[in-house]
């Protein structure tokens, strides 16, 4: 699976594709004009950017009568940070947790 | 087109590609045994026919969390359902919004699921259960891939 993780970690790294998911965050199930409206892009431009977001898995597009909407999926990052920040976060804290424990102990 | 599609933004799509067979995440999501796993210690409870129960009881006492109703259940690829919180009286307030399940399954043991909530005037709901749906599809795909829930 260490490629779906690569297409997410690869997908997040541009700042237009953060863009479109605090986009879709605000709102979501935008149409192709829609999130192109909010950009000084070409509709390629946005459509390859949404294409990379798709194909990792971040946004899901649905079929509304005539029209696709894109959605946001969070799923991928809830899986990164369950894998990576997650763990590395919690010995952290819990490292912070028991040297108070040994402080008070002593004080 | 008079106007955007404003309606749209009251539903919510999440989806995740998981290793295991179409007929395990059925199971996974209907049985009891698998739910108490990953939907926050909870066992499920379905009549899987068309007007058929829905009932999700806590773990810890009987207490019965979530209702819904049967819509339509086509296994191992299709269960739309409703659901209805039960344990905030403003969510209650609410009523019960349809859920939509669909497994797909792809290439090399990959199979696709995606959960599709309708929140249509149910705005608190959609604000309840927003995170909750991540955590569910991937503490569902851990439990299949692993074997194991989800740390903490």
């Amino acid at each position: 699976m260490a490629n779906d993780e690569d297409r997410v970690f690869r997908a997040l790294a541009d700042p237009t594709r953060r863009f479109l998911l605090d986009r879709l965050f605000t709102r979501d199930g935008r149409t192709l004009t829609e999130l192109e409206s909010e950009l000084e892009m070409t509709r390629f431009g946005v459509m390859k950017h949404l294409r990379v977001l798709e194909d990792a898995g971040l946004v899901v597009t649905r079929r509304s009568g005539r029209e696709k909407l894109h959605y946001l999926n969070p799923v991928p990052i809830r899986l990164i940070h369950d894998r990576w920040i997650d763990k590395y976060a919690e010995r952290r804290v819990s490292a912070l947790a028991s040297l108070k424990q040994k402080l008070e102990e002593i004080g | 087109m008079t106007t955007m599609t404003e309606t749209n933004v009251t539903v919510q799509v999440h989806q995740v590609f998981i290793r295991a067979t179409p007929e395990a995440i059925w199971d996974a999501i209907t049985k009891p045994e698998f739910t108490r796993d990953y939907l926050y210690g909870t066992r499920v409870e379905y009549d899987l026919r068309p007007g058929g129960a829905f009932r999700s009881i806590s773990g810890d006492s009987d207490e019965v969390l979530v209702d819904g109703e049967v819509i339509e259940a086509d296994p191992p690829s299709k269960l739309v359902q409703t659901w209805r919180f039960l344990y905030d009286p403003e969510l209650t307030a609410e009523g019960a919004r349809r859920v939509t399940w669909e497994i797909e399954p792809g290439d090399g043991g990959v199979t696709k699921l995606t959960a599709i909530h309708e929140l249509d005037g149910a705005p608190k709901t959609a604000e309840h259960v927003s995170g909750g749906w991540t955590y569910i599809l991937s503490g569902l795909k851990t439990l299949l891939e692993t074997g194991k829930p989800l740390a903490g």
